[in-house]
């Protein structure tokens, strides 16, 4: 029988580090931290292979520009860290999204805040990528369940990222990072990989920052025939900095709905369970996979309960959860941390006595057995 | 000269912010000229900035442009020449921005021997927030942050990017425009990682403060308080304390970060 190379058997760090080069990155640049260190060890190796570079940098603020670098220069490119290294990284991530250049950056949640627990889980990194960097900005943020989803959503945020020219951060953590399962990988013909747009030919004109399709501008890279302008200040659409308050919030404005208005292209809510539920969980993460365990049990046991994953946690996918929690007598919100998501779900208008945290905030993975208390407790209210 | 320096330069985006006497200027018109002897393709060439007066400099030229932020550009630049090593990179960082935030980039691009050449502008001061004291400020100088004279040591650049692995370093002055020019062609011309550093006046904060006169007065300044690399060595260490060297410090001609990058893995043989 021949043996299909498709299926494998890897930690959800090789799954991140295969999908994105199955996406196309050729450019990975990184500062060693646990528990993210083996994305860059197999980075290393299978780069050069081909034709592609590793580089390991000084630290994370120079890993980023590297990564924003080569980019620029028109390569499809990657970094990984864990919470220490994302602090370092905003100013420059920040700086990526002004500058519209496309990348990647895993976040492998550690324990926190500070050095925290190295080798332990955590969630409470969500805010933190969202709001990370000073000033007004949209961002994306994807978050895998398996390590399946490793892989497959590392190329989903490759895809985000060259399709907007905006960086996309993964979020996995230390569990999903270190554990096996079987993967089904894919050859880049049989995926749809995106790659950006890129200016057909040299005009006397042409105004690389005049907002192109889906406000998206077509950026040549450096080295192109046509000149590339890249500045973090307040850029016009020739790309030369500017204070004028029109331009200033013109700029700003399309930077913001460039990402609103993608939300088509993002991974959509998974649900689980019951179809008329009185209880809905929402999860995200390794979290969601107990919750999934955690449904299973509630309605074995005759409660109606459905889990509502989200692989895209920001943009928040604010009218997926009112839809979701409408007719619900509670939602239940498990995460590893101590309430972000949650604090969402009730801004999204959901009435605030319904929606009900299951947190865990101390290292270990949240169990089926803990989200499965948290919903018979809200049905005996 | 087969090519116009001013075929670089976006005219349209003239007058510069920079202010009446300011080097900054001088510095880029002898980068595009050196740019223009070497006949550099204005697609091939590409200014890399820092944060800073200095740093718009990308703002007046038509070739490929980056400024990334404060410090960094060092390793945006590792990046973008691992993608396109052809790209003739200057990068023009701030004595502040270079020497200060920048300086952990420093050491590792020159190090790993990237192929660029980076200028420094040595104002003497962070020209663009008000004339505070960088490590390059002489000691006792005053400035807005130091108004009773800087207390702590300066330190050598120069010597710096020599130590970690720079294969070409050179330091002049504005008031030096001939040999700024060579060195700038040098310091591109010869493959990996180059420093030239150009002192430079900032009439409207390091030299009010310390009262150095007007623009022309400020660079008489600067030659008369600069001597040859062979007779600042000679000078007594109190004596060396008062000068700027300038000169040729070190010429190597060490494979840069891409060519090893690639010797090595091609002799791993596992690229087609
Ligand atoms: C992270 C960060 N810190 C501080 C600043 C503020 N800042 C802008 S320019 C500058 C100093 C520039 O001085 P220098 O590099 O010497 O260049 P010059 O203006 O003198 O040409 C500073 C500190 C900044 N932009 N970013
Ligand atoms: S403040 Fe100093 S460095 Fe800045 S433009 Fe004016 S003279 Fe030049």
């Amino acid at each position: 029988m021949k043996k299909d190379d498709s299926i494998k058997f890897l930690q959800g760090n090789e799954a991140c580090a295969l999908g994105g080069i199955t996406a196309g990155a050729r450019f990975f640049a990184g500062y060693p931290i646990s528990p993210a260190s083996e994305i860059a060890e197999l980075s290393s190796l299978l780069l050069p292979q081909r034709g592609g570079i590793y580089l390991q940098m000084e630290d994370e603020i120079a890993s980023i520009a590297a990564v924003i670098g080569a980019s620029l220069g028109g390569m499809k490119a990657f970094t990984s860290t864990s919470g220490p290294g994302l602090s370092l990284m905003q100013e420059n991530i920040g700086f990526a999204i002004m500058a519209e250049a496309p990348c990647v950056i895993i976040n492998v949640q550690r324990f926190g805040p500070s050095t925290g627990v190295a080798t332990r889980p955590g969630q409470a990194d969500v805010m933190a990528a969202r709001w990370g960097t000073h000033g007004d900005h949209g961002i994306i943020v994807l978050a895998p369940t398996s390590v399946q989803e490793c892989y497959d959503l590392t190329i989903e945020a490759f895809n985000l990222a060259e399709a907007l020219r905006t960086p996309v951060i993964l979020l996995t953590d230390a569990t999903l990072a270190h554990l096996r399962e079987k993967v089904v990988t894919k050859t880049d013909k049989e995926l749809s990989i995106i790659s950006r747009q890129k200016p057909h030919q040299v005009t006397g004109d042409y105004q690389p920052y005049r907002p192109g399709p889906n406000g998206v501008p077509v950026l040549p890279d450096f080295g192109d025939q046509n000149i590339l302008r890249i500045t973090g200040l307040v850029h016009d659409h020739d790309g030369y900095s500017t204070p004028k308050p029109q331009t200033a919030g013109d700029l700003v404005h399309r930077l913001l709905q460039k990402i609103e208005g993608a939300t088509g292209l993002m991974p959509t809510p998974r649900y689980f369970g019951s179809n008329d539920p009185e209880i809905v969980i929402i999860s995200f993460g390794i979290s969601a996979r107990s919750s999934r365990e955690a449904v299973n049990r509630a309605n074995d046991q005759g409660v109606k309960a459905r889990l509502m994953q989200l692989p895209t946690i920001w943009p928040f996918p604010e009218e997926a959860v009112r839809n979701a929690c409408s007719d619900a007598k509670a939602v239940l919100v498990a995460e590893m941390n101590s309430g972000q998501i949650c604090r969402e779900v009730r801004a999204c208008g959901i009435q605030r006595e319904k929606v009900v945290g299951v947190n865990r905030a101390d290292t270990a993975v949240i169990t089926p057995g803990e989200i499965l208390q948290a919903i018979k407790e809200v049905m005996i209210l | 000269m087969s090519i116009d320096y001013s075929l670089y330069l976006a005219k349209e985006r003239l007058p510069h912010l920079w202010c009446p006497g300011c080097g900054h200027g001088i510095i880029l018109k002898n980068m595009l000229i050196s740019m223009a002897e070497m006949e550099v393709p204005r697609e091939k060439a590409l200014l890399a900035c820092g944060i800073g007066c200095s740093g718009r400099a990308g703002d007046y030229v038509n070739i490929h442009r980056f400024q990334g932020t404060h410090g960094r550009t060092l390793a945006y630049v590792t990046g973008i020449k691992m993608a396109h090593p052809e790209l003739k990179t200057f990068c023009i960082m701030g004595d502040g921005d270079c020497s200060a935030i920048g300086i952990g980039h420093l050491i590792h691009a020159a190090r790993r021997n990237v192929d660029v050449t980076a200028i420094v502008p040595n104002n003497l001061n962070y020209g663009m927030t008000g004339g505070q004291f960088p490590p390059l400020t002489p000691g006792e100088s005053l400035t807005s942050t130091s108004r009773s004279g800087k207390a702590e040591p300066d330190m050598d650049l120069c010597r710096l990017a020599a130590e970690a692995g720079a294969n070409y370093v050179a330091r002049t002055t504005v008031y030096h425009v001939v040999e700024m020019k060579k060195r700038f062609i040098e310091a591109t011309s010869n493959k990996g990682f180059s420093l030239v550093e150009v002192i430079t006046p900032c009439p409207t904060y390091y030299g009010r403060y310390n009262q150095l006169g007007n623009a022309h007065e400020m660079i008489e300044w600067i030659k008369n308080k600069t001597v040859p690399l062979h007779k600042y060595e000679e000078m007594s260490v109190k004596n060396q304390e008062q000068h700027f060297w300038r000169g040729k410090l070190v010429e190597k001609h060490k494979p840069d970060l891409y060519t090893r990058y690639w010797q090595h893995e091609r002799g791993m043989d596992h690229r087609a």
